[in-house]
């Protein structure tokens, strides 16, 4: 009886607690709207926005509702993490791996950048890049063409776009050659357990991802042009490229930052995960006849990733959230568009800035649940 | 002498080797190096792309002649081992070499040679280099903001006490040692409260915190006869009751006369800036967000189901959340749940945002501690008869602690570089000061000499931080 009392007492009283602050708040909130005549609802998502989004992926103008609007600052988001995890895990893979290179000028020159970078905060670097670097760049008249066809400007950077004729079969040639690679490295598999003969599985997948999609343009009526981006003048002192791709500097400034600075940390990852892996578990691979390359890649690396993953996922999700510091340079993603402008015309801060946060909550959750699942597919499989 | 094959250095022909390889070396780092200091040309007479990459060329010859294992020159051995083992580190080698000789004129002639430092003026800066007179202009409003400059001594000499009040640590003799955390934990924090509050912010004195202290009084006089099942929660709520109805209902009237005594002129924290605002901000929510952190790590591993499920989902939606959301939040929603007459100030309401956010990160770094303690070391302080309270203050979480400073110390360095963000709410710390100035018309076009400056101070802040983290890993590392 006093046992259990002892446990029940505790939990009533926090739960007490917090039932009476969000009781507190909820009743203010009810007084305060009433006060200032302002109704709860979600209505208004599908009222006319009437502002317009510099940047977008999808067609978007003032006469779309809020809800395109929230859509158009989702994207931008995922467009922005997406890019920039893929160039930090691209460079915090090669600084990390540089780190433990045994060339002292290399692992040095790595060490500088990760302690460099990381010690800055990264609006900081935002700012830098966009407000100094970004801005020393040439007016669009005076840029010179990269490779020909790539032009780095004040107003951003113009890349040529392709024009597809017959894209779909290109797809599915990609498809096709995805699953083949799929059932080879099955059919590999398999043949290593029975019979313990390594079929050359890298380089057929190579061969196929490259091969396929080249048929499907001899064969299948694909045919690809590009569409060069050209210097168009608009006044006597204004200018402007025409056709082609063009990536906002905004966007350019905060998937900069945000690689290199995410790439420190993952770097530091990488780092730990292959120091991570013992000695001995190389010297009995080499011991037991594998080659350099074999012994990276089954016996250091499947280990190595056991220890990489979860705290790079971490990395993945802070990514993801320092990009709403696009809002700082006007970068039009979620947080500017929806918990910026759309608050500002609707004046409705408690469902905005609700839904903004669930949404940022969901893509951590998700991006976190994709992990765990991954995590545990290559985790030691105890018997 | 025997045969040379030039494609295979080998011992016996070591001399010749070392000479052409050295030689071949050390043209090629000259040849860069009058290139970028002096913007001679040796290789000029040759075609531009080729003049281009021969010193590449002539100093991966020469680092290939100078690979021979076991030379007997210590120095060779020495060279070849980090900078030289395969052609490919030696390529590597030989970048980074050109890399930095090519980039130090400019950096140098940015930072120093060209800059200007004299003056005050923007007129001075006409120079190709930095503009640092734009850092010296601005100085004050870096480092204070719009703190009005007549009362700046007052900041001063607040962070000069604060400072030596913390490092009391570092001279306490033994007999004192024991009462350090207490001073840490809680008289400390409160000292500093009371300088910002009086001090910098010239806040009358005795307007709010007497109610506060005499609420304390009453309450740990009352506390001593208190069983010590309750005295927990006891210490919890009462306190705070206390000084609710002391503030409300009873003295109301009668202080506010005493409040008047007033001696500081009061500067809003609407002007408070710079530099000063982001230690005071992240001074401020250490320490708030170390002990919130560490109930809820408690609270996520305790054996009530109601009080674990509450703290997870603290933690998980303060991780799930960006801090500018946070900060928005704050700024734009938190008001809407107080009621109408109630009025905290924006830097307070950025304060507590922060510090909760922080606190689920410090509350998974501790959570992690506690997780890797042995079940024994649980066990063995039960089976001497310590309760829950006991057994953590004095046997888990010193270890726990221990055990995560490295963690702690990267969540307080994510903190302070976290501080530019208050910029949502409108506050402007150092970063935000910086892009004021910048749109000043007078002094357009020095962006680049704030970011630069800032980024020194933020990375010498964050690298100190860092290393002295690293130096207290070391000193309580213990055997296990």
């Amino acid at each position: 009886m006093d046992l259990k009392l002892q446990k029940i007492i505790p939990q009533l009283i926090t739960v007490l607690v917090v039932v009476l602050v969000f009781g507190f708040f909820t009743y203010n909130a009810q007084i305060n709207m009433e006060n200032r005549g302002i109704d709860f609802g979600y209505g208004f998502l599908s009222q006319e926005s009437s502002f317009d989004v510099q940047f977008s992926l999808i067609e978007y103008d003032g006469s779309h509702s809020y809800f395109r609007a929230y859509l158009v600052g989702l994207l931008n988001t995922i467009l922005v993490s997406v890019i920039g995890i893929i160039i930090a895990t691209i460079l915090g893979v090669i600084v990390g791996v540089a780190r433990l290179s045994p060339n002292y000028l290399i692992n040095q020159f790595a060490a500088f950048y990760v302690e460099f970078f990381r010690n800055i905060p990264l609006l900081l670097q935002i700012f830098f890049w966009y407000f100094a670097a970004l801005r020393a760049l040439p007016l669009p008249q005076d840029a010179d063409a990269m490779l020909g066809v790539f032009f780095l400007t004040i107003k951003g950077l113009y890349v040529p776009a392709f024009i597809w004729e017959n894209l779909n079969v290109f797809l599915y040639s990609i498809i096709a050659a995805i699953i083949s690679i799929v059932v080879i490295r099955i059919h590999a598999r398999k043949v290593q357990e029975t019979q313990g003969k390594q079929l050359p599985v890298f380089w057929i997948s190579v061969g196929l991802i490259f091969i396929l999609p080249l048929l499907s343009f001899l064969i299948g009526g694909v045919s690809l042009s590009f569409e060069i981006p050209k210097l168009k003048q608009l006044a006597t002192t204004s200018f402007k490229y025409e056709g082609g791709i063009s990536l906002p500097p905004e966007l350019i400034a905060l998937t900069l930052s945000l690689a290199l600075y995410t790439a420190t940390f993952i770097a530091e990852c990488v780092r730990a995960g292959i120091q991570g892996v013992g000695k001995g578990q190389k010297e009995a691979a080499a011991s037991i006849g594998l080659n350099p390359n074999q012994v990276l890649k089954l016996v250091v690396m499947p280990q190595a990733l056991r220890i990489i993953i979860p705290p790079t996922t971490n990395q993945y999700l802070n990514l993801t959230k320092n990009s709403s510091l696009a809002a700082a340079i006007a970068y039009p993603d979620l947080v500017l568009v929806f918990a910026g402008t759309a608050l500002m015309q609707t004046g409705k801060a408690i469902e905005i800035v609700s839904i903004t946060m669930l949404t940022y909550l969901s893509l951590s959750i998700s991006i976190s649940i994709l992990m765990n699942w991954y995590n545990k597919k290559i985790a030691i499989k105890e018997k | 002498m025997s045969k040379i094959n030039f494609l295979k250095p080998d011992k016996d022909n070591l001399t010749t080797f070392l000479y052409m390889g050295s030689f071949l070396f050390v043209i090629s780092v000259i040849d860069v190096f009058l290139n970028s200091f002096f913007s001679l040309n040796i290789t000029g007479f040759l075609p531009a792309s080729l003049s281009f990459i021969i010193p590449i060329i002539l100093g991966f010859i020469g680092l290939y002649f100078i690979r021979i294992e076991h030379s007997g020159y210590k120095f060779l051995d020495q060279v070849n081992k980090n900078i030289n083992t395969s052609n490919f580190n030696a390529i590597l080698s030989l970048l980074i070499i050109f890399i930095i000789i090519k980039s130090i004129p400019p950096i140098l002639s940015w930072f120093v040679v060209d800059a200007s430092f004299a003056g005050d003026s923007k007129d001075v800066c006409s120079g190709t280099g930095a503009c640092w007179t734009y850092i010296k202009v601005w100085f004050r409003r870096f480092m204070y903001g719009m703190y009005p400059n007549a009362e700046q001594w007052r900041i001063n000499l607040s962070f000069i006490a604060l400072a030596l009040l913390g490092s009391v640590g570092y001279f306490a003799t033994e007999k004192f040692k024991k009462y350090l955390t207490l001073y840490y934990v809680v008289i400390y924090p409160f000292i500093a409260f009371l300088f910002i509050f009086f001090f910098i912010s010239g806040g009358p004195i005795f307007f709010d915190f007497s109610y506060g202290i005499i609420a304390a009084v009453i309450s740990i006089i009352i506390g001593f006869f208190i069983p010590s099942k309750f005295k927990f929660y006891y210490f919890i709520f009462v306190p705070i009751t206390l000084y609710i109805a002391l503030k409300y209902f009873i003295f109301y009237e009668e202080l506010i006369e005493l409040g008047k005594l007033d001696g500081l002129n009061w500067v809003e924290t609407g002007a408070w800036g710079g530099l000063s605002l982001t230690f005071i901000i992240s001074f401020f929510c250490l320490i708030f967000c170390f002990p919130i952190g560490m109930a809820f790590a408690l609270g996520r591993r305790s054996d009530f189901p109601l009080i674990r499920y509450i703290s997870i989902g603290f933690i998980e939606f303060w991780r799930g959340v960006p801090l500018i959301t946070v900060l928005f939040m704050s700024a734009v929603m938190f008001p809407m749940f107080l009621p109408a007459d109630f009025f905290i100030d924006k830097l307070v309401r950025c304060i507590i945002a922060i510090s909760l956010f922080e606190a689920a990160y410090v509350a998974e770094v501790i959570r992690g501690g506690l997780q890797a303690l042995p079940r024994g070391q649980y066990e063995a302080a039960k089976s001497l008869g310590m309760g829950y309270w006991r057994m953590h203050i004095f046997v888990i979480l010193p270890q726990a602690l221990k055990l995560v400073i490295p963690g702690i110390a990267n969540t307080f360095l994510a903190l302070v570089k976290d501080t530019p963000l208050i910029f949502v709410v409108g506050l402007l710390e150092i970063v935000g000061m910086l892009n004021l100035a910048k749109t000043n018309p007078e002094w357009l076009g020095f962006a680049m000499e704030g970011y630069v400056f800032a980024a020194i101070i933020f990375w010498i802040i964050c690298y100190a931080m860092s290393k002295y983290s690293y130096n207290l890993e070391q000193k309580y590392k213990t055997e296990r």
